[in-house]
């Protein structure tokens, strides 16, 4: 199927009477998933968001329930955010970090209903990178600048139209209802070499890096790694994959409510102990923690890598760390298996 | 969908002072409807988190048996935010209770075997709950012989006192107790728990070792039950990271891999040789 761009700001405002509809909108200098009003407000040629579209599922900061205590009991009341949404324009590399997440809050034993909601209620269209930034590592890490894992529907952009792609019946449905026409040969060929020519052209060499961890936990390669770190935790706030949170409450006498805030492992107070003991002192434990959740614990627990190569943290860490050469650095050093 | 995160509203009955320097409260919570107590179905070894309204929620051992119906019961430390509004509570008050939460102590395994319980300071309150749990007179004759290795750095600061004198006497139970130096009136044992435990000697032979405490004390201990050889997988831990959410989400109470709040905090030693020393 093919839409004609200047049909989108019609497309979105039709999807507007229906749902919550979430696009990238220019703010100064970048750009920011918000909620549109108007089709027209859509900014959809300024490459991939600041922040990831993980926010509109998990919230920086979230209310779970509030509360009345009495001497009889309290009365709790959650409401779950269950409205209807769609998500535009959002990269590929974007949408596959909401399905690793989706292992994180969804796991083994619990379900996490806020969340969960949300992701059930919510359609993802994406839009193909033609043109990966430099910082852009998804072909590394099992993604690609055209990927649909995570979509609905995919539009890669040939100049004035965007070809649709339908990843699952949802798109589908959506699609059809829209009533995109059907794409020619000329179309198709347009898309495929639009794919062709988009080239990430930052490779990280990630063979044998698994392995490798399996055993340097204990390597001195770790002492080095972490120095330039400052443990201000800029990426993980800015990660698509990262969920750590901390839950508190804010409350006036037996009226209040508790809250969820997105917390980060790069803080030492993060796994401080009652009693004053740490398990992570240092940077050291903690910048080791952060790359060993996302490349040997969440392989070893969900077999999937839990970085999505968008290159964030290496555009706004304050000290320039980036993650790739830090993966090259650990993947060329000698593990020492011993403690 | 269950809500994880929803507490049980619950009474506070009892605000106890357990220990002689007052740092350590007992306290004993009642349902407020009788689904409630049914909805929460716990073994012992697991923990909940605890939540004063307006403060927060913080998580500890479940020191009441299931064996023991319509209470729950938690020994907590003066340390913080919330253990501290814990302390000066009234009783009467309504306190929300989040759980059960995390794995449990094998005592299904147990079954046929002697049990070996090693507890040092105010660790001891799930080991409470598994003394009391095997004690019930319709499973005592499940185990084998239950032995207690109990230590404090003085007779005021052991928990559950009446309780101790009652096992004391009992001949389903063999109880050492132990303090760290001489004081008048005490006619229990004087010595670190690793050393007692060397003199006690427990037979290794078709038994378990549960073992709860300060870092040091499992530190030192550990080679001893290594001598009376138990093996890694009949030495059990119970881990204490700190936590939030329970339930494997947060991301804060991890070892490795493993989530101590949703895949333990009940490890075998066997378990924890294979994660990183991050406890
Ligand atoms: C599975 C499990 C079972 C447990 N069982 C028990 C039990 O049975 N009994 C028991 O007593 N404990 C138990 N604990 C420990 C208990 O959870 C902690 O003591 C409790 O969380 C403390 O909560 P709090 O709100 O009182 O302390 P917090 O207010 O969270 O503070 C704890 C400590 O952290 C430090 N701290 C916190 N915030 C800051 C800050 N902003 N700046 C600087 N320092 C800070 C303080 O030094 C303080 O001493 C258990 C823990 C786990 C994980
Ligand atoms: S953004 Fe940079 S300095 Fe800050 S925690 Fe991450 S790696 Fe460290
Ligand atoms: S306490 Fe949140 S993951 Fe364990």
């Amino acid at each position: 199927m093919i839409v004609s761009k200047k049909d989108i700001p019609n497309f979105l405002d039709k999807l507007i009477s229906e749902y919550q509809v979430f696009a990238p909108v220019k703010e100064e200098t970048y750009t920011l998933f918000k909620q549109i009003c108007s089709g027209a407000d859509a900014a959809l040629d300024a490459g991939n968001t600041k922040l990831p579209a993980k926010e509109i599922f998990f919230p920086q900061s979230e209310k779970l329930f509030s509360y009345n205590v009495s001497e009889e009991g309290a009365r709790l009341e959650a409401p779950v955010d269950d409205q209807k949404k769609v998500i535009f324009g959002v990269r590929p590399c974007d949408a596959k970090s909401l399905t690793l997440l989706d292992n994180v809050f969804n796991n083994d034993k619990y379900q996490d209903p806020y969340y969960l909601t949300r992701r059930n209620n919510t359609i993802m269209i994406g839009i193909g990178c033609n043109s990966p930034a430099s910082t852009c590592f998804c072909t590394s890490v099992n993604g690609g600048p055209f990927d649909t894992k995570g979509l609905d529907l995919l539009l890669v952009d040939t100049g004035d139209a965007y070809v649709v792609e339908v990843v699952s019946d949802k798109g589908r449905e959506i699609a059809e209802k829209a009533g995109f026409a059907a794409a020619a040969d000329a179309n198709k060929d347009a898309a495929a070499k639009v794919k062709q020519d988009a080239v990430v052209t930052c490779q990280v060499n990630i063979d044998g890096l698994k392995a490798k961890l399996d055993v340097n936990f204990y390597d001195s390669i770790w002492e080095k790694i972490h120095e330039k770190c400052l443990g201000c935790g800029a990426c993980t706030y800015l990660c698509p994959t990262c969920h750590c949170f901390d839950i508190v409450d804010e409350a006036t006498d037996c009226n209040g409510c508790r809250v969820r805030n997105w917390d980060s492992c790069a803080f030492p107070l993060f796994t401080l102990h009652g009693s004053g003991h740490n398990p992570r002192t240092s940077n050291k434990e903690r910048y080791r923690n952060r790359i060993m959740h996302k490349f040997k614990y969440f392989v070893d627990n969900f077999n999937e890598i839990a970085c999505v190569g968008c290159g964030r943290c290496i555009k706004n860490c304050p000290v320039n760390m980036d993650i790739r050469v830090v993966l090259e650095d650990i993947r060329g050093s000698e593990a020492r298996l011993d403690s | 969908m269950k809500n994880p995160y929803l507490p049980l509203p619950m009474k506070l009955v009892k605000n106890f002072t357990e220990t002689e320097d007052k740092l350590i409260h007992t306290f004993t919570l009642q349902y407020l409807n009788e689904e409630d107590e049914k909805s929460f179905s716990y073994m012992p070894g697991q923990f909940a988190e605890l939540c004063v309204f307006g403060k927060g929620e913080a998580p500890f051992g479940i020191a009441s048996s299931p064996t023991e119906p319509g209470f729950l019961k938690f020994s907590v430390a003066k340390v913080g935010v919330v253990s501290t509004a814990l302390h000066l509570m009234e009783e009467g008050t309504i306190v929300g209770v989040r759980g059960p939460l995390g794995n449990y102590y094998p005592v299904e395994e147990f079954k046929g075997k002697n049990v070996v319980i090693i507890g040092g300071g105010f660790a001891f309150t799930t080991l409470r709950s598994l003394a009391t749990y095997m004690l019930h007179p319709e499973r005592r004759g499940d185990y084998g012989d239950i032995t207690v290795i109990y230590g404090a750095r003085n007779p005021g600061l052991l928990l559950y006192k009446e309780e101790l004198a009652a096992w004391e006497q009992s001949p389903d139970i063999n109880l050492v107790t132990t303090i760290d130096r001489p004081v008048d009136g005490w006619n229990g044992r004087v010595g670190f728990i690793p050393a007692v435990t060397e003199e006690v000697a427990p037979s290794a032979e078709n038994a378990y070792a549960i073992i709860c405490g300060p870092p040091v004390m499992i530190k030192f201990t550990m080679p001893v039950l290594e001598k009376l050889g138990f093996t890694p997988k009949t030495t059990i831990m119970s881990l204490e990271n700190r936590m939030k959410c329970g339930i494997g989400m947060c991301g804060r109470c991890n070892v490795g891999g493993k989530y101590v709040c949703k895949d333990g905090p009940v490890f075998t030693r066997a378990q924890l040789n294979q994660l990183p020393n991050e406890y």
